[in-house]
């Protein structure tokens, strides 16, 4: 038996009290499919969900960009879980083929063994709700995260008001709790006309499409049926700023653009709108991929940072597979569901296979990878930023919680509550930076604290990419992912902590390694502070 | 000095490792005018030395003093903020906490400095998030804490002010010998001839030890912390206790470490990633236990670093007798708070051979001549061999 040090955490993470052969984490089109796969095969499958998500974290733009645009229904936990119900009529066939459904549930946390970590007795999800946390284990995971919204600044947009598609089409549907009556769209894309579309169904004036590239970028047959039902389009057009009294959105002032994103000035038009949903894209939400440690990489035409996968749906980590919009995003996929649905099967039926179930061949080949799309979206919403600097300037914040303007992001400036000055500090910015190697994201934050906020930089992350890279003169792709770390839901400490711990996290707890010499005085040599342990007997029995 | 230029860009001084006590090394030495390179595997500061407490309360410590003096000038010498802020409160929930808050308070007391014992309404007067399992604290009126992020690249942009050189993303992959002294520095991107090395490479020091010849017993381990979103102000942001240690930032932010660490291998010169466990949780309920007040505050990240100890947690500071030219350090896990003090100590090894200000008496390597090669397993320090080096053993 080797020799443990009381003070190390050997032995001291418990195995979850639950640990099911697979878990699912979301349910929308991919991961409902791939319970329902696995299940079908006999795999017991939990299959877990955030929706309904509470109105705090709503608040915060957690999980989607929600711009505060909540009716006060959504306070009603129990009519939520109905309309969220209701709205994936899939979840009763879910339910049907036995799949434990888990609804209201964060999925906060992945913690698998690596190479600096190898005392877990598991791979583990950390889960919660609104009163508690809890862990469970698996042996398979599949992730079908879906994807979140890309915002980007205007003058203005800290106020009530500013949504993303995604946050919206939660709203109007899964919670049917839109607080807002004329909703302007950013981006005609399939997302922007899907978005619009939407809106109307669900008795929301729009009150435009606004397009900063000449021309509208959606399919002309939809754009025209939108024009049709009154919805005007503003193609070269960008925002300018969002007014209105007592933070909320009540205007936005477009201005025509120049083909090279400048403003035309004298060209200004102030719309009428208490929303505007941001349209231009989606990212694959990877938080959890990047926190089992599935490899990662930059795929332009799929929204960004995707998931390497294999023909089915596994990531580089044998364990997990991802599904659905996490995998990659492109507009063309709110045409075709059937590419989710394919992924979720694939999936579902890949993990059951891998946990020794038996799948017939038929149902294999009846699932076929449909191909992506391969247009790069980043190049879009470059101009839709550059067409913002140049309309709304430099002093426009980019990250809202910690209050980072674009020109403080650049010149890499401390925050303004150090209220800092000086020659030196002055001299240094990201092109500073730049001569020291490539800009990190991650190290930008941490001078500037954009994206250090409660919102875990789900407003700004994006932004702050595509401005280091402005900055850099290169693309998004060459600034590499800034990292996620758990909690990947911003939770009360009273909701994460254990109820219970075991003896001996409690009774060997020391703030710092518990070595009795460590912070002897120099001039007492062997004098130890903390309780000798039997390493100290040992290292210290000759003197 | 002069460099014997075995690359074409070489140093007087070339120092391994940018962390915080080798930037601080760095920093020093460019003060004095010497010739500095900075060799960094990647971007600065970027392990343990930025990603840790923040405490600058060592005053046991032979460079305690030092430490004192420094800080409060730290801002103004770097030309960059640290968030340096002066005075820590323990808070203590039982007897035992307290015993311990009291004899750090009393080890201060030793070396001139001023505490007072609060009673639980005194403390809960300055610490209002402070709840009724308290039974009292310290207030000392010295030492403090500063953002380690923040002062980490306020080192780096300093040195390089003052004419020193950073190369990042650059991996140190050997040290040539000549005449019983390192010549140049081998790495990723060139070689780097140099008059004098300094070692600074926190985990991977013991290895490149090793490459010279000298046993330098290490111990890497993983340690874990956690932020809060903001909260209002508290009059002292240095509160600490229940077995954590941290600070409430200039922010707002409660940033808050402790408890069990994992001890691991690092077998070759990357860094593993900073991977997380449950123990997030432990650490929130450690917390709210600390300040029931903020109990519903909530978590918005966490992290690890990882750190190396000594055998006997002390530091190993020393300018080695054979090869002569090179200086070893490791502040065995509690180097940030005492980097100011350390830089100017190694600053003062390389240039002329000797600390003028503290006695490193007992930092001396040759404490470890007798320490048995495996006394990780012995003591119970040993990493549990990763499934990768298992499945390699089986095969072998």
């Amino acid at each position: 038996m080797r020799e443990t040090d009381p003070r190390s955490i050997a032995g001291k993470i418990p195995a979850p009290d639950r640990h099911v052969p697979l878990v699912v984490v979301g349910a929308g089109v991919a991961g409902v499919a791939a319970a329902i796969e696995a299940a079908r095969a006999g795999v017991e499958v939990v299959l877990i969900d955030e929706h309904p998500v509470d109105n705090d974290m709503m608040a915060m733009d957690v999980p989607l960009c929600f711009g505060q645009r909540m009716d006060g229904s959504v306070r009603n936990r129990a009519l939520m879980l109905e309309r969220v119900v209701e709205s994936n009529p899939e979840l009763a066939s879910a339910h049907e083929a036995g799949v434990d459904v888990q609804l209201g549930t964060y999925v906060w946390g992945a913690f698998v063994n690596g190479p600096a970590v190898q005392e877990l007795p598991a791979p583990m999800l950390g889960l919660a709700d609104d009163r508690r946390s809890w862990l469970l284990g698996y042996d398979r995971l599949v992730v079908a995260a879906g994807a979140r919204d890309v915002l980007l600044g205007f003058p203005g947009w800290e106020r009530a008001g500013t949504l993303g598609a995604a946050g919206a089409a939660a709203l109007l549907t899964r919670y049917r709790a839109l607080a807002a009556r004329r909703l302007l769209v950013l981006g005609s894309g399939a997302l922007g006309l899907h978005t619009a579309a939407l809106a109307l169904d669900r008795g929301v004036e729009v009150a435009g499409i606004v397009e900063v590239d000449a021309r509208v970028r959606g399919n002309a047959a939809t754009a025209k049926t939108l024009a049709g039902r009154g919805v005007p389009f503003f193609p070269s057009h960008t925002i300018r700023a969002a007014r209105g009294r007592t933070g909320e959105i009540e205007s936005v002032v477009l201005v025509a653009v120049n083909r090279d994103g400048t403003p035309v000035e004298g060209s200004e038009r102030e719309i009428a709108c208490d929303a505007v949903c941001w349209a231009v894209g989606l990212v694959p939400s990877v938080e959890l991929l990047h926190l089992v440690g599935a490899r990662i990489r930059f795929v332009g035409a799929l929204g960004g940072w995707v998931p390497d996968v294999d023909a089915r749906m596994r990531t580089s980590v044998p364990t997990v597979f991802a599904a659905g919009d996490c995998a990659g995003f492109h507009q063309g996929m709110l045409t075709e569901p059937d590419v989710a649905l394919a992924q979720g099967r694939l999936a579902g039926l890949a993990a059951a296979e891998s946990l020794g179930a038996r799948v017939p061949a038929e149902t294999r080949r009846a699932v076929a990878a449909t191909p992506f799309a391969t247009a790069e979206v980043h190049g879009h919403w470059r101009a839709w930023l550059d067409s913002l600097i140049a309309a709304g300037g430099w002093e426009v914040n980019i990250c809202q919680c910690e209050e980072v303007t674009r020109r403080e992001l650049v010149a890499t400036e401390p925050p303004r509550y150090l209220k800092w000055q000086s020659p030196q500090m002055s001299a240094r910015s990201v092109t500073t930076l730049l001569r020291d190697g490539p800009l990190n994201q991650d190290q930008i934050k941490r001078l500037t604290r954009a994206g250090m906020g409660p919102c875990q930089s789900r407003r700004c992350r994006e932004q702050v990419g595509l401005l280091l890279a402005r900055a850099a003169d290169t693309t998004l792709d060459r600034i590499p992912l800034p990292t996620f770390r758990p909690p990947i839901r911003p939770l009360p400490l009273k909701v994460l902590w254990p109820a219970d711990e075991p003896a001996a996290m409690r009774e060997e707890w020391v703030s710092w390694f518990g070595i009795p010499t460590q912070f002897s005085p120099h001039w007492t040599a062997g004098m130890a502070i903390d309780e000798p342990t039997a390493h100290a007997r040992l290292i210290l029995s000759d003197e | 000095m002069m460099a014997d230029m075995a690359g074409t860009s070489g140093a007087a001084v070339v120092i391994v490792g940018g962390g915080v006590t080798g930037l601080s090394a760095g920093w020093w030495l460019a003060r004095a005018g010497v010739d500095v390179l900075v060799l960094e595997k990647g971007i600065v500061g970027w392990e343990a030395s930025g990603r840790n407490g923040g405490g600058a309360t060592h005053v046991y410590s032979p460079f305690g003093l030092e430490e004192q003096r420094l800080w409060p000038q730290m801002d103004e010498l770097l030309g960059y903020p640290t968030e340096y802020q002066r005075d820590r409160i323990g808070v203590a929930l039982s007897e035992a906490q307290l015993a311990l808050a009291r004899r750090w308070a009393e080890i201060g007391e030793t070396r001139g400095f001023r505490w007072e014992l609060l009673d639980r309404r005194q403390l809960k007067e300055l610490v209002p998030n402070v709840g009724d399992n308290a039974i009292g604290g310290t207030y000392l009126h010295f030492g403090g804490h500063a953002n380690p992020q923040r002062t980490v690249q306020a080192y780096a942009w300093a040195l390089q002010d003052l004419g020193g050189r950073i190369q990042q993303f650059t991996t140190v992959t050997g040290l040539s010998q000549r005449g019983g002294r390192v010549t140049a520095v081998e790495t990723s991107r060139g070689t780097f001839g140099t008059d004098v090395v300094v070692i600074a490479a926190g985990p991977q020091t013991g290895a490149f030890a090793d490459m010279l010849g000298v046993w330098l017993p290490l111990a890497p381990a993983r340690v874990e912390m956690i932020a809060t979103e903001p909260i209002p102000l508290m009059r002292v942001g240095g509160v600490a206790g229940n077995g954590l240690y941290g600070r409430q930032t200039l922010r707002g932010n409660l940033v808050y470490g402790g408890g069990p660490h994992e001890w691991i291998n690092v077998p070759d010169m990357a860094t593993p990633d900073h991977a997380n466990t449950p123990l997030v949780r432990n650490l929130a309920r450690r917390l709210a236990e600390l300040l029931p007040g903020a109990a519903h505050v909530r978590l918005i990240r966490s992290w690890s670093g990882l750190v190396e100890n000594t055998p006997d947690g002390l530091p190993v500071i020393e300018r080695l007798a054979r090869p002569d030219n090179v200086v070893i350090a490791t502040m065995s896990s509690v180097g940030f708070g005492l980097s100011p003090a350390v830089g100017r100590a190694i600053s003062e090894l390389v240039r002329c051979g000797r600390c003028e200000f503290a006695d490193l008496g007992a930092l001396a390597l040759s404490r470890f001549t007798d320490t048995p090669r495996d006394w990780r397993e012995r003591v119970g320090w040993a990493a549990v061999p990763s499934a990768v080096e298992a499945a390699a053993g089986g095969d072998a």
